[in-house]
């Protein structure tokens, strides 16, 4: 699915990223600890996490992940936003909790992705 | 090309800027044509690599020697030292504090990760005087 079509589900909002919505994700990792998303993301494109500091948008970076979800309506500030602008990684908030926002875009297809 | 060599030097008291180091060599390792899994491969474990020093060892430095065939990294602090190196290895063991954890970091998946991810991984560390790291990420044809 494209990050709009989550930005619909997950009524979220775009913090930046605005011109790469059309961009399709197929697997999503969720998480708060940035060294289990080192530890078993795959090909993961799209990160939903609670955690707010310029590591989660660093980890995405290293993972090559094209789009990080804040859930619980955590928003990041400025210095962030700026690093992720800088790094061309989109940035959504939902008000959703953690477990909502993953299940409702499982049923909508989006998968895990390969963890050995 | 030949070898490209790196050189960085980790701040220890800015954990906002851990991954700057990783950040760039991602992208040089991008511009040079590498293959998508061998930048993957380097910058996680470069990057696990970063976080601890700046976690544990109030900076360091990091060299990264580029070459076709491999990438290999030193990274090399004055930090305590590693007491239990074996236990350090196994997946959860942690000894970062609760402030780091609340970070995003200190499950105890730094050394585990930086294993998973790389083809050699060689730790010299005495208590008290500091660890060094030499990971090798090799590029298979």
């Amino acid at each position: 699915m494209t990050i709009r079509e989550i930005t619909n589900v997950l009524n979220a909002e775009v913090l930046t990223g605005e011109d790469k919505l059309d961009a399709e994700v197929f697997t999503a990792f969720g998480s708060d600890m940035m060294s289990d998303v080192l530890a078993c993301a795959n090909e993961q494109t799209l990160l939903l996490s609670g955690l707010l500091n310029p590591q989660v948008v660093r980890t995405a970076e290293m993972l090559d992940m094209q789009c990080i979800i804040f859930v619980r309506g955590k928003r990041p500030d400025a210095e962030i936003i700026a690093l992720a602008k800088e790094k061309g990684i989109i940035l959504l908030t939902t008000e959703l909790t953690m477990f909502l926002s993953c299940g409702k875009l499982y049923e909508q297809g989006l998968r895990g992705g390969a963890v050995d | 090309m030949s070898t490209l060599s790196l050189h960085y030097t980790v701040s220890g008291d800015d954990f906002t800027r851990a991954g700057e180091a990783s950040g760039d060599v991602k992208k040089q390792l991008k511009a040079l044509g590498f293959p998508a899994d061998v930048i993957r491969n380097v910058v996680i474990a470069l990057y696990e690599g970063e976080i601890n020093m700046v976690i544990h060892a109030n900076g360091g430095q990091i060299d990264v020697n580029i070459s076709p065939e491999r990438i290999h990294m030193v990274l090399k602090d004055s930090g305590p030292g590693i007491e239990d190196i074996e236990r350090a290895m196994q997946k959860g063991y942690s000894t970062a504090p609760e402030n780091i954890r609340a970070l995003g970091f200190g499950a105890g998946m730094g050394l585990p990760n930086i294993k998973k991810y790389t083809d050699e991984m060689h730790i010299d560390s005495t208590v008290g005087v500091g660890t060094t790291l030499a990971l090798t990420v090799l590029v298979k044809a």
